[in-house]
């Protein structure tokens, strides 16, 4: 289990009578990254939020970066970044002072924060912009951005909720080296999507339907045990038998 | 240290917005160069009917007299009660001084002469004073034209006349904007101190940064405190303008009390920002912040004494203003701009605020939830 950067363990979440999450139990290895699909309502982004510490789970357990989630929220706060769907830097702070902020909650040190801030806008060819409002960005280089300060405190654990939702083809390419890069600096990559070519990226993926988790596996695996094409099939087969969508 | 940076960015999103740094500038100039104007318990311009039945030149004095008053329009004078009446009713006049016949005849003769004084009371301010200011009007008018004609002759027995010479203290000139403007610092602490707080957290809620900021390991204390302290800086640096202006405009300062003054102040504003930061994590719209924010500052505002005094509300009503913080602010405000106290007088207000304090910085903290 210690090799484990999530486990999760038949974790659930009612909203009174309504069961959000039910039952799911998988883990998640270092370093991997880990494809967490569904249909819109399924579950997936309340039991990202499980996970994150941001929500109380009802009932089960899971660990994230050795940490229990119910039992120390908090603490497991420390060693994850998170990116959601909904673009959540300030729109009214600039490029470096977003970093800058962020990093320093994180207990950065303002010189080590400087130096390695320089280094990622270079990397990222938005050192021109640093003194930028964000609001100004284009969508693409804002979700760039995020994703960048998500993992600016190298965190054991990065959550990527719909990190490319909105975004052109090669931006989201170039999203996906940055995730790969993550990944073999030994980020664990949990990451939601709607797009099945992404799937196809992640070393391994789950797909919920109306709470549960329907299936999982490597996306070949999948491809082999449903008799499908393409991720995109796969996923047309397990989502249809839903009963629950927004 | 984590709360530098997040008040970093407390004050730079403070200045980059649009609106707040020229509210801050405004809304203290606005309140306390121009409302102390408008808003005044001196009644004038009250309009008045005249009936002369007498028709003497006694009657012709007193009408002379009244209209050269200040505090009364002449609007008509004429032979009927009742037609004055009438347009009392109607709202054309708002006192009616009726003058009775033989009316100068009974007064040189020594004998009562009786005036009739009606007042539209809908206000009743307005009644009250207006009777009065009319009575004074009246009596002086007989005390200059009959009193001494009849010391000299003699012929009435010396009636024993009480003279009551009133020493206004603290106050001399009875002026309503001196007693006003502490309560109108005041107002503008409240309102900048408490809605802009209420309006702050709840903002980031909408706007979903709040997400970002949840996700951190950040302490609950440090992150309502980088709330706070930015709202602390911003009501001293208002009460200071309001201070200033006081001096300038009214020449009203707390002389040596300037510092129990920055003490008090200190104290309320955390304790109402502490208070403006709990509804706002309560909220999940800024509308509904807003509502709430309302109901508790209208309440807040109106049992505080800051416009009707506490002594004279019902005795549950008094109970309930020791729950009131800006009750002790007024308090404080008004006893050292107005008759110079000291700390040591406001011993009382100053335990009370320091409560409020630790109850509204506390449950500031606790109502806000980083994990649902």
């Amino acid at each position: 289990m210690s090799e484990n950067a999530i486990y999760a363990e038949s974790l659930t979440k009612r909203f009174g009578s309504f069961t959000a999450v039910d039952h799911i139990s998988f883990s998640v290895a270092k370093g991997e990254i880990f494809g967490f699909l569904g249909a819109n309502g399924a579950g997936k982004t309340t039991a990202m939020r499980m996970l994150c510490g941001l929500s109380r789970p009802t009932s089960g357990r899971a660990v994230v970066a050795g940490v229990d989630i119910s039992r120390r929220p908090e603490d497991v706060k420390r060693h994850i970044g998170y990116m959601s769907q909904k673009f959540s830097l300030y729109d009214d702070l600039t490029v470096s002072e977003n970093i800058t902020l962020f990093a320093g909650i994180y207990g950065m040190k303002e010189k080590d924060i400087a130096r390695k801030s320089r280094d990622m806008l270079t990397r990222l060819g938005l050192y021109g912009e640093r003194d930028t409002l964000v609001a100004s960005l284009p969508l693409g280089w804002k979700q760039k951005l995020a994703f960048s300060s998500a993992v600016f405190h190298e965190p054991a654990v990065v959550f990527l909720d719909e990190p490319t939702g909105g975004v052109d083809p090669v931006t989201r390419r170039q999203f996906w080296r940055m995730i790969y890069e993550a990944a073999e600096r030994g980020i664990t990559v949990f990451v939601t999507t709607h797009y099945m070519d992404e799937a196809e990226y992640c070393h391994r993926v789950s797909i919920m339907v109306d709470g549960h988790i329907s299936a999982m596996g490597t996306p070949s695996g999948l491809k082999a045990e449903y008799g499908a094409g393409s991720m995109d099939e796969v996923f047309y087969i397990l989502a249809r038998g839903a009963r629950r969508s927004e | 240290m984590t709360l530098r940076f997040l008040i970093r960015k407390e004050l730079k999103q403070f200045v980059r917005n649009q609106f707040l740094p020229k509210l801050i500038i405004v809304f203290p100039v606005m309140i306390m160069l121009v409302i102390p104007w408008i808003v005044n318990m001196d009644i004038r311009n009250i309009r008045l009917s005249i009936v002369d039945q007498d028709g003497s030149s006694t009657s012709e004095k007193l009408i002379q007299r009244l209209e050269a008053s200040s505090y009364f329009i002449l609007t008509d004078v004429t032979h009927s009660y009742r037609e004055a009446l009438r347009e009392l009713e109607l709202g054309g006049t708002d006192a009616v001084v009726e003058i009775p016949k033989y009316f100068e005849q009974s007064l040189i003769s020594g004998e009562q002469a009786p005036l009739q004084i009606s007042i539209n009371a809908v206000n009743q301010t307005k009644g009250a004073l207006g009777s009065n200011y009319l009575s004074a009007v009246c009596s002086d008018f007989y005390a200059d034209n009959f009193q001494t004609s009849s010391g000299t002759s003699g012929g009435a027995p010396a009636v024993p006349r009480i003279s009551i010479s009133v020493l206004n203290k603290f106050n001399p000139l009875m002026d309503y904007k001196i007693y006003m403007i502490p309560a109108y610092m005041v107002i503008v602490i409240i309102l900048l101190g408490g809605f802009l707080p209420a309006l702050n957290i709840v903002g980031e809620k909408e706007k979903g940064t709040i997400e970002q900021i949840n996700i951190t390991p950040v302490r609950k204390t440090t992150f309502i405190f980088a709330k706070l302290i930015p709202y602390w800086v911003l009501g001293i640096l208002v009460l200071s303008v309001c201070m200033l202006l006081a001096w300038l405009v009214y020449g009203l300062s707390p002389g040596k009390g300037i510092w129990t003054v920055y003490l008090f102040s200190v104290l309320f504003i955390f304790a109402i920002s502490g208070f403006g930061l709990t509804v706002s994590n309560y909220s999940d719209t800024m509308q509904q912040a807003m509502f709430v924010m309302f109901f508790f500052i209208l309440i807040f505002m109106l049992m505080s004494g800051l416009l009707t005094p506490i002594s004279s509300m019902p005795r549950w009503a008094q109970i309930l203003t020791w729950l009131n913080p800006p009750r002790y602010f007024i308090e404080m405000l008004r006893g050292v701009y107005l008759q110079g106290c000291t700390l040591a007088d406001l011993g009382t207000q100053l335990l009370a605020l320091l409560g409020f304090d630790a109850f509204f910085g506390t449950w500031a903290v606790l109502s806000y939830r980083k994990t649902a």
